[in-house]
This record gives C-alpha cells, structure tokens and sequence, in this order.
C-alpha cells in the first residue's frame, strides 16, 4: 500500500463537480505536484484530504489508516499539514507566537513548545521577523510563516497551496530552497503551484487536473510534453493535435 | 522595577478601602465595581480573548443569582452555596448551548446567546412556581455591614484576573487567541476549535455565574427583569469589556470601574451636583433637568460606546499610551 493514496476522491458543490474520481499516489519522501489550470480543483483536493470538505465519494488512505471522515484537527494530529493560498496569518500575534500555537499540538510545556517554535523559526528563515506581529509582515514572509507554522506541528506529509505564487524572483530562489530543505528533512510533500519553473524543478512527479479529473500524471519531463496538458494550458491552437 | 509595584499598590488600597471609607454609599459602589470586574473578565474571556462575542452575558448571571436564590427559597440551604453550585448550574448551562450553537460563527453565534438570554428571562417570568415570577425572591442578607460582601466581591474579582492571566499564558491561552484571530487556520494547526471555544465559554460562565450567585446574597432581592436584563446585565457586561479593553488582562476592571462610576453618575444627577445647583441658583427647571439625566443613562451609554470605538478601539487599557499621550500632552510641550 502507498504511503498516501487517494482512491477516486469525488466532491459535487450542488450539481458541479468540482473534483471528480481523482486517484493517485504518493510515496514516503516524494515531492509530488499538482497542477491544472485556475478552477480546475486543485485547492478543493487540498480541502478534502485536510477534511474541511466531506468527501462525496472516494477514500482517502494515509500510513495505512483511512482518513476520510475524520476532522481537519484529528488530521493534522495524524501528521498532515497544510499552508493555504490565501495566507490565513493570525495577524494581531507576533510570529513566534503564531508559532508557539501551532507547537503545541506535540509540546506538552511551554518552554518545550517556546523551543521547537524557535528551532522552527531559524530553520525556517524567519527569524529577523521573530517579534513582529504577523500584520505588518510583507507577502513573502507571511508565505514563509504559513510554512513554519505548518512544519511546527510536526507534519509527516505537508501540504503546499501555491507557497510561490506572488513572489519576486530572488524569494523564489529562496522559497524553492525551502521546500527542498523541508523535503531533505524527511517531509512527503504534495505542492499546488502555477509557476511551472517550480514545479518542473522540485517535483519527482506530477498530476495534471483539468475540470476535476486527472489529465496526465507522471515524471516532470512527461506532463511537459503531454498534449492535454498543453492543450488544457494553452488552448488547442498550440497542441499538436490541431 | 518601578512597575511591578503598581498592583501591589493597588491591592493595598483595595484592601483597606473599607476601612477608610466608612460611607456606606461609596462601599456599594465599590462592591460593584469588584462584581462587575468578574463579570466583565469572563465576558472578556469568551468574547475578547476566543472571539466569540456574548450578547447574552445575563443568562449565566440570571442562572447563578437564581441558583443562589432558589437554594434558600426551596431547599433552604444557605444562599452562600449558590456561588459554588451557581458557577456548576452555569457550566451546566453553557455546555449544551455551546455544544449546539458553535456550529454558528461570528454575529450568529452573538445573536444566539441573546436569544437564550430572553429564553431564560421568559421562563424566570412565566413558571412562577419555581420562580415567583415577577414577584421576585428575597433572601435575607447575612451581614448588616457591607464591609465582608467587600471582601468577597474583592476576592472574586482579584480571582477572576488572576485566572484570566494564567490562563492566557497557558497553552488554553494561545489556542483561544488563535481561535480568533482565524478559525479555520486554527483547525488546520490541529486545534479542536470547538472544544476549545467549549473551554472557554464554560470558564466564562463560571466567573459570571459567581458574580450572579454573590448578587443574590449582597443584593437580598433578585427578579427574572433585574437578573436577566439586557441592557442592564448583558449590554452593561459588553460595555464594561469594550470601554476597558478588549483581549487585555486589566482591561475589564478598568473598564467597570469607569463604567458604574458613569452610570452611577447620570443616574444620581452627577453625584446631586445638579438638584444642589438648582437649589442654590433658585432654578426650578432643575428639577426636571434632573430627572432627564437620570433618565437618560442607557442613552449615554451608546454615545459612549460610538465615541470609545471612534478615538479607543482597543478600550482604555488596550490604546493606554494613546490615552497618555492625549490627557498628558501639555507635559511633553513643557519638556
């Protein structure tokens, strides 16, 4: 059985399906992409493993046990985290604090949970905005801070929505290093992302979604040259089918 | 250093206020000021520090003051074991409605508690054989001196600070804080928020239901209108919470100081400034300008509260150095 396995994960708002018999699966260590045009359901996958969203049918299966069902909080516990797109800062704490919050969930004591917030900090890259309240930080550090806040709870399998989106292109260098420290420390991650440098360059392999259903999934060199993900990309004109 | 000898001060003082002042009107005050500490710190509590905002602070008041009542009135059992049993009959209280209104968010959840608050207040009027209804209970009081009902209103009040600060400091702090600042990141940093939020709320309403049971028995007549008003109890417990400081530690203290000095103010007539005014400048049309102040309290209330969120939206406490700033200003020139 796979480290992480979706098996037809399906989810209708009203009568649209927004995700519709989604399947794949992601081993120990990977870094595993995600991508598909705006809308096509790729933050709407994100909620249904964290369990914001019911699954309408499918299952979901992590280290062996089904997580479906199961709340966003329990989830977290088992060792799933996750950053979302739109930075949710908790904007009147000071980063350290927003950190100590989320260091809790395995630091019994404060002091324990003051010291992995603070190792977290550092690893992280944040420590120049330790004591400043989470509001006044600039997009990409509040970026950065929805990723330490998630590494903080000790996450086995992390979850990037778009952590690069918005970002100039010296902290892409830099947030691209991050996630490759992450996955060096031994963190799965699953990464939605547009800027295709990123993705091409990080991810051991790709799923391509378009409408809500997978269109191509693979190494990074396959999906580039994949006709229906050009075409999904492109439009038809610039497919070779055409 | 020359800070943490202000609340030592400030405890002293407290402690031998009675002692000193021997007026038995300006102890009342006072002894109001102490419960309305309380109230405002578990209103604090729930609706500063989690953000969930208690529109309905008087249903825990009501059931404890009622708890305290009923327990002399039906069982006759001293009153004074309604402060323990009336904070339990609270949580008793908070948590099924809790259980069933967190499921709403924000301005539902408000409106929610302000529905069980006119719930609680119908049935204390209409089952009036538990209740009396409108008739009301008395209980006779303990003390003839207000000095002891001092010191308990102290204690209560020195508590409920207390626990409000450790607790915030506490891991139950940092939760409740990122509650509010944003729910659904909360969840997702693996915080049961709807346990917490119960949490909360059941701490919230074991402070306010002590000051209700201590109302019972300092007050030594409740009626369903008095204990479960709303612009009495519920509005005044936002307004002490609002004017001192919202998410502040002494915010709520500072607050129902200011707040029962301004109501006592408008509903004496400025202290009888204004019928001794009258009396001396040969006005008649005092005594009718009296009357309307005295009247007019809740409306000043609301300019208050337009006029606190307008210039201090963090209260008193939370925007102090704003405050220091604008009362000590002619200082900095001088320098």
């Amino acid at each position: 059985m796979a480290y992480f396995e979706a098996k037809g994960i399906t989810k209708f708002f009203g009568g649209l399906a927004a995700v519709n018999g989604v399947s794949f699966k992601v081993e120990q260590g990977q870094i595993y992409g995600l991508i598909g045009p705006n809308g096509s359901g790729k933050t709407t996958i994100f909620n249904l493993i964290n369990g914001f969203y019911p699954l309408t049918k499918g299952e979901i299966h992590f280290e062996g046990k089904q997580i479906s069902g199961l709340k966003t909080h329990q989830i977290c516990r088992l060792g799933i985290g996750r950053t979302f797109q739109v930075v949710k800062p908790l904007k009147r704490m000071t980063v350290l604090d927003n950190v100590i919050a989320s260091a809790f969930l395995h630091a019994g004591r404060k002091h324990e949970a003051l010291k992995l917030a603070e190792e977290t900090i550092e690893f992280c890259g944040l420590t120049a905005y330790r004591d400043k309240p989470a509001k006044s930080l600039p997009i990409a550090s509040r970026k950065r801070l929805e990723i330490t806040r998630a590494v903080a709870t000790k996450p086995k399998l992390l979850l990037l929505d778009e952590t690069a989106a918005g970002l100039n292109p010296s902290e892409l260098e830099e947030a691209i290093a991050l996630i490759k420290k992450i996955s060096a420390s031994g963190i799965t991650i699953i990464i939605v992302e547009h800027i295709m440098r990123v993705i091409m360059t990080i991810s051991e392999r790709i799923l391509a979604i378009n409408h809500g259903m997978v269109i191509a999934e693979g190494y990074p060199s396959e999906i580039a040259s994949n006709e229906e993900v050009i075409t999904a990309y492109l439009g038809e004109d610039y497919s070779a089918q055409s | 250093m020359k800070r943490s000898y202000g609340p030592l001060l400030l405890l002293i003082c407290l402690a031998v206020f009675p002692l000193i002042v021997r007026d038995q009107y300006y102890q009342h005050l006072m002894i109001l000021v102490l419960m309305w500490a309380a109230i405002g710190a578990g209103w604090n509590l729930i609706s500063g520090y989690t953000g969930q905002v208690l529109f309905g602070a008087a249903c825990f008041f009501g059931v404890g003051a009622y708890t305290a009542a009923l327990l002399l009135h039906k069982l006759e059992i001293s009153a004074w074991w309604g402060l323990p049993l009336g904070a339990v009959v609270s949580v008793a209280l908070a948590f099924p409605f809790g259980w069933i209104c967190f499921r709403l968010r924000g301005p539902y959840f408000a409106l929610a508690t302000l529905a069980l608050n006119e719930i609680l207040r119908h049935i204390a009027t209409i089952w009036e054989s538990l209740t009396e209804g409108m008739v009301g209970i008395l209980v006779m009081q303990t003390f003839v001196s207000k000095a002891p009902y001092y010191y308990i209103a102290l204690v209560l009040a020195i508590a409920s600070v207390v626990i409000v600060d450790k607790v915030m400091k506490s891991r139950f702090g940092y939760y409740f804080v990122s509650i509010r600042e944003d729910q659904d990141a909360a969840e997702s940093m693996g915080i049961n928020t709807t346990f917490y939020k119960m949490v909360s709320l059941c701490l919230s309403a074991v402070l306010i239901g002590l000051a209700g049971a201590l109302y019972t028995n300092y007050m030594g007549f409740i009626d369903p209108h008095v204990v479960f008003s709303l612009h009495n109890i519920s509005i005044m417990a936002i307004l002490v919470g609002i004017v001192g400081g919202v998410g502040t530690v002494y915010g709520p203290a500072v607050g129902a100081f200011i707040m029962v000095v301004i109501d006592e103010l408008f509903r004496s007539g400025g202290f009888g400034l204004l019928a001794a005014l009258g009396k001396t400048m040969q006005w008649p049309f005092m005594e009718s300008v009296t009357k309307y102040v005295s009247q007019a309290h809740t409306l000043v209330f609301g300019i208050l509260v337009i006029v606190v969120i307008l210039y201090l939206p963090n209260g008193v406490v939370g925007d102090w150095e704003l405050v220091k700033k604008k009362i000590f200003f002619w200082k900095r020139q001088t320098v």
